[in-house]
């Protein structure tokens, strides 16, 4: 099965990657940019058609390695 | 004193830190592979040098914070044995959970490289023994990822049990002792 793990940071820590990136996009004039947060996806495919097995595998992978849950948040979406 | 120093793939500061290790306390260091499950027997302190583990992919340190050889380091760490991490070694220990936080790119996005002075706070410790307590040391730093964060009652825990200090900026300076940070950890150049 198909798989996203999205891991963001949690609100209130401080993202110099997403400032930076939301200043280029600003210095390149796209309109309308009021602040970027920048994260990581990972698109993980997993074996047999169990779709709670998956999303069990796949919290397990965030928890364990995925994301550091001092700073950061994830969310498993099993695309099928 | 018997010390184990822990080498991951991308780590490059191994042999500086056995060579320093032999010239402290006059013993060989054991080089230890991120692969092995146990540390050797009578280790007294391990020591987690720098580079760059795993070419810091994902998080500086999270892979190799995952190796077999982490649960002897922790098993070490809770029967009260000494560990030692120094620059990658340090993010290590944070994303192994032997220290609270996390290190976090750099705020204003740049790769500091600079001489800092620490003040040492107690000299009763194992690390800063043969220091006066009061003592300004000059430690160099080079990071990218040296930006310590975590949350305010673990910061206020580590300011209240200070091993040393910044001098200039009277803000927690880098420091381990078995688990118990003082935190603003550094990456030392060459480290």
């Amino acid at each position: 099965m198909k798989a996203r793990v999205t891991v963001t940071l949690k609100t209130g820590i401080l993202d110099p990657q997403g400032k930076a990136i939301e200043g280029a996009l600003k210095s390149l004039g796209v309109g309308g940019v009021a602040s970027v947060r920048q994260g990581k996806v990972f698109d993980i495919e997993v074996d047999g058609t169990d779709r709670a097995r998956t999303e069990a595998a796949l919290k397990e992978a965030a928890e364990k390695l995925l994301a550091n849950t001092v700073i950061e948040n994830y969310r498993v979406e099993v695309l099928g | 004193m018997k010390a184990a120093v822990v080498v991951f793939p991308g780590i490059n500061r191994e042999r500086d830190m056995a060579r320093t290790l032999k010239l402290v306390s006059g013993t060989e260091p054991s080089m230890v592979w991120h692969a092995d499950t146990a540390l050797p027997a009578g280790t007294d302190l391990v020591v987690i040098p720098g580079g760059f583990s795993y070419g810091d992919y994902l998080r500086c340190g999270a892979i190799a914070a995952r190796a077999p050889i982490m649960d002897a380091v922790r098993a070490h760490a809770g029967r009260g044995g000494l560990v030692l991490g120094v620059c990658n070694g340090f993010q290590i220990l944070c994303e192994s959970g032997l220290l609270p936080g996390v290190l976090m790119r750099n705020a204003a996005l740049r790769f500091i490289c600079k001489d800092v002075y620490l003040r040492v706070e107690r000299s009763d410790t194992p690390f800063t023994r043969g220091y006066n307590a009061g003592q300004v040391i000059r430690v160099p730093v080079a990071h990218g990822e040296g930006n310590y964060v975590a949350d305010s009652e673990t910061v206020t825990r580590l300011e209240a049990t200070d091993v040393w200090r910044s001098a200039m900026w009277g803000r927690t300076a880098s420091s381990i002792r078995a688990g118990i940070s003082t935190a603003r950890p550094t990456r030392l150049p060459g480290f």
